[in-house]
Formats: structure tokens, C-alpha cells, sequence
């Protein structure tokens, strides 16, 4: 079995960003993901840390590889303890944006990802999961 | 079309590319990416396909070569972020579309009601919206003494425009009794948008009765665009001209009431100020060229006029339809 451990990255400043997107690329390579695969795990990775950046200044990405009915996958979560998210609704929404970024962003990450949970609390925090099966 | 037939089929493409590199293996690439499209392969795709070929037909590729597109592939992903965006909004826009379509039916079976047909009077009406909703609005009552008519315009377009006149005719249809006298309707339907309609929002409107037993068209108007009077005995056109503000911009306002004496052969134009403000190469229509197009189809039934008025101004601003656009004639 490949690696049952998981690993963290704390998110501190914007060079954590990328340590994130290096550990993703790194686990699910190893997994067997495919290149273009590869490249939106990761690009999901750098989204959500790059919230995290700029959100709530600190938090958490943790990947790890999980096994559910011999099906294999990458779980990636977002954890923080910042501000939190007033509207989820809003905020999914295609063409929201704040940055004026183009298409990206959660709902970005969510199409790019095969499952994606979101939970926030105001003032406590932002918790988001998000899977994707190896094929 | 399976992910391996897709593959061979561009494997084919681009080695006959590289081969010979003519118009026509392009062309197969063109067709190709059009069917890609349909199939809503995202661009990060095709760029994977594209190096999985490559290291197919080409051996020895310099890795430096496979490295840059390996980094191709990464900024694709961007790309097929906004694709895919595109693709979800575009599914919105057509909910969007199918809501305001049922919303424009229902505003159609609002404004629409009877055009009265007695007395004497024959009655033409058009009302076109310039998008699919439309801030125009009339109205027709009839009784056994009188026909009264009214034309309003509320200034915008659109929906916004058109929820407000969904609630001038809620007013309308509970106006008392009082419904014969010109200037207190008026001020009755200024109160109401007064108190109930956002303060950057005005309403425009024509109020007119014609008394069948007297002969008399009485009118007041909101700050309406004028309207024209056809006097049968001087052969000449004139101004509807009536003083009034418009609706919604003071609390109480009032309202003088006009009236006319009306002669067989005379004739009455309301219209929105879509119609005057028609644009056309040489610039806005002049209120005298519109009552020259009316002039030329006078002797016709009111409906063909009005009709007739509208295809004329359609041609003259090619097709294309600026601001709501409503024209009533009543002929005498
Ligand atoms: N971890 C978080 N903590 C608090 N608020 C967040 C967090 N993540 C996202 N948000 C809020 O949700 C909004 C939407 O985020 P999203 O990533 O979809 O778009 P964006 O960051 O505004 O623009 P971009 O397209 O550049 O990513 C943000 O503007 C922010 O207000
Ligand atoms: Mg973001």
C-alpha cells in the first residue's frame, strides 16, 4: 500500500502556497494520478491555501491518500480558524468573486474536484474537504 | 466519442501535419476542435492529448521540449477553469432566459385587455417592447357613457420597469369612482407611486376620457409625452399639449383637466416617448414627420395606422427597436 500517512502544510505566508502545491503534486503522483489530473489537484491545493493566505492569514492544507469500498483517492482539507464565510451560497456561485480572478476560486476547485464539503462558522472558521478518485 | 478513438484520430491528424504540413491537415484540426467543443473537452485536455501524441510520433523528442509543455499543460488548467465557468453560466443564462419569458407572458396577459369598440369610436392600438419586457402600459375602460383611456410610461426598461407597471395597473383596477375625472385620477395614481416606488424610479402617464353623450375627450397628463389631435375641420394636426409632473416626484400633486370638443373625423394619437425618440441616421424622428407617416394612412382603419406607423419607424432605425414603444389612435 502506498503511504497511509498524511501530511500538513501550515499555511503562513504566500511561499507556504506553494509547499502545499509541491506536496500535493508529489502524493499524487505517487498515487499514479495522471498528469492532467496532477495539475488540478494541484491548482485545487493552491486555491484553497491561497484563500487561507488571504482570508484568514493562517491555517492548515492537509493531504492524504484514502481508500473508501477499494476505491482509491486524494482528500485534501482546508482548515482555519479566521474570519469564516458569511453567505456559502453566494460564494459557490459562478461569476462570484472578489478578486476579480477568472472562474476559479471555490467553485472552481469544486467542478475540478470529484467531492467537495464546506463548512464555515462566522468569526470560528473554515473547514473545507475535497476528494478526487484515481481512475 | 470515446477517449482512445479521440486519440488516434489526432494522432492521425498531427502526423499528417507534421508530414506534409498543408491547408488541408489544418482544416481537419479546425473541425476538430469545433467537435471537442461540442463534446465539452476542457482545453487542459486537448493540451494532454496533444503531448501524449507527441511522444507517439515523435521519438527523441528533446525533454527539454516535453518539459515546456509540460508547463503548457499547468497554465492550461486556468484556462479550463474559465471554460468551464463559461459553460455553468451559460446553463444560468438560459434558466434566466426560460424565467423572464414566463414573466413577460404574464406582464403580456396584464397589459392586454378588451379595446373597446363603441361609440362611435374606433380604436387602434400597438405596444412593442424594446427587450422582452416592457415598461409601457395602457389601458381601456368602457361604459355605457364614455370610453377612458389610459398611456403610461415608466421611465427604464426591463424588468425593473416592468414590476413597476405591474403595480400601476394594480392601482389602476382599484381606482373609485372617480375614474371619469381626469387630474383627481392623477393625483390618486401620484400618491400611490409616491409612497411606494423607489425615489429614482418616474412614472409618465396620459389620462383621457371621451364622453360619448357630450362629445367631449377630457384629459390630463403626468409629464406624458404629448400626444396629437387631428382637427377633421382645419385638416391640420396639433399638440396634446397638458401641464403636469410626473408621477412618483411629490407627494400631492395636481392636475389640470383639458378638454376637447370632438367632431366626426377627428382624431386622437397617444403614444410613449419610444416612438418620438425613434433615432434615426439623420437623427431623432421629428414629432412632424411621425404625424406626416399618420397623415398618409389616416383614411385607414385605426389599427392599420397605428400598424403602419410602426413598420415605418422600424424601417427608418433598421429594425432595431431603442426604448418600449407604444402608439394608440382613436378615430372619431
Ligand atoms: N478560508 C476562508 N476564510 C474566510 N473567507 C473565505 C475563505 N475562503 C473564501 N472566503 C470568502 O469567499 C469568497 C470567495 O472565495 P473564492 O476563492 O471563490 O473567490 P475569490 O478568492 O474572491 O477570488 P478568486 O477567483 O481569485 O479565488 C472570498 O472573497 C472570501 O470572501
Ligand atoms: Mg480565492
Amino acid at each position: 500500500m502506498i503511504m497511509e500517512t498524511r501530511s500538513s502544510v501550515p499555511i503562513n505566508n504566500e511561499w507556504d502556497i506553494v509547499q502545499a502545491r509541491q506536496l500535493g503534486r508529489q502524493i499524487s503522483r505517487e498515487m499514479g494520478f495522471g498528469h492532467v489530473d496532477q495539475a488540478r489537484i494541484t491548482t485545487a491545493i493552491s486555491e484553497l491555501a491561497r484563500n487561507i493566505y488571504l482570508y484568514a492569514n493562517n491555517g492548515e492544507i492537509t493531504i492524504e491518500p484514502i481508500v473508501n469500498l477499494g476505491k482509491k483517492g486524494l482528500k485534501i482539507t482546508s482548515r482555519d480558524k479566521g474570519p469564516g464565510i458569511k453567505d456559502i451560497r453566494l460564494v459557490m456561485q459562478d461569476g462570484y468573486t472578489t478578486s476579480g480572478g477568472l472562474g476559479a476560486g471555490l467553485p472552481g476547485v469544486k467542478r475540478l474536484m470529484d467531492i467537495f464539503k464546506i463548512d464555515s462558522t462566522l468569526e470560528k472558521g473554515t473547514n473545507i474537504v475535497a476528494i478526487k478518485w484515481l481512475r | 466519442m470515446d477517449y482512445t478513438i479521440k486519440l488516434s484520430q489526432y494522432e492521425r491528424m498531427l502526423a499528417q501535419y507534421i508530414e506534409q504540413r498543408d491547408e488541408r491537415a489544418l482544416y481537419k484540426g479546425q473541425k476538430f476542435s469545433r467537435k471537442m467543443l461540442e463534446q465539452h473537452v476542457s482545453p487542459e485536455d486537448v493540451v494532454s492529448m496533444h503531448i501524449e501524441v507527441v511522444k507517439r510520433i515523435i521519438p527523441h523528442v528533446d525533454q527539454k521540449v516535453m518539459d515546456s509543455l509540460e508547463f503548457l499543460l499547468e497554465v492550461m488548467i486556468g484556462y479550463g477553469f474559465a471554460y468551464r465557468e463559461h459553460q455553468s453560466l451559460r446553463t444560468r443564462q438560459e434558466q434566466l432566459d426560460a424565467e423572464i419569458d414566463i414573466a413577460a407572458n404574464i406582464q403580456k396577459s396584464l397589459v392586454e385587455g378588451e379595446i373597446p369598440s363603441g361609440h362611435g369610436v374606433d380604436i387602434g392600438v400597438i405596444s412593442k417592447p424594446a427587450k422582452k419586457m416592457s415598461g409601457d402600459y395602457y389601458h381601456f375602460v368602457q361604459d355605457d357613457h364614455s370610453i377612458s383611456v389610459a398611456i403610461a410610461d415608466v421611465v427604464g426598461k426591463g424588468i425593473p420597469a416592468a414590476m413597476c407597471m405591474s403595480m400601476i395597473k394594480y392601482a389602476m383596477d382599484s381606482l373609485p369612482d372617480y375614474r371619469k375625472q381626469p387630474g383627481d385620477v392623477l393625483s390618486s395614481l401620484n400618491h400611490v407611486v409616491e409612497q411606494n416606488i423607489d425615489p429614482s424610479m418616474f412614472i409618465t402617464m396620459f389620462y383621457g376620457v371621451y364622453h360619448a353623450d357630450e362629445n367631449i375627450f377630457s384629459f390630463a397628463s403626468a409629464g406624458h409625452e404629448p400626444g396629437f389631435f387631428y382637427n377633421h375641420k382645419y385638416d391640420r394636426f396639433e399638440e396634446l399639449v397638458a401641464k403636469g409632473s410626473v408621477l412618483g416626484l411629490r407627494r400631492h400633486s395636481n392636475y389640470t383637466e383639458y378638454r376637447l370638443d370632438i367632431e366626426p373625423g377627428d382624431m386622437i394619437i397617444l403614444l410613449s416617448d419610444g416612438v418620438t425618440e425613434c433615432r434615426t441616421e439623420k437623427g431623432f424622428l421629428e414629432r412632424g414627420e411621425i404625424a406626416d407617416i399618420i397623415r398618409s394612412e389616416m383614411h385607414s382603419p385605426a389599427q392599420r395606422i397605428v400598424d403602419q406607423v410602426y413598420y415605418n419607424l422600424e424601417m427608418l432605425q433598421d429594425f432595431v427597436l431603442r426604448d418600449d414603444f407604444t402608439l394608440i389612435v382613436l378615430k372619431f
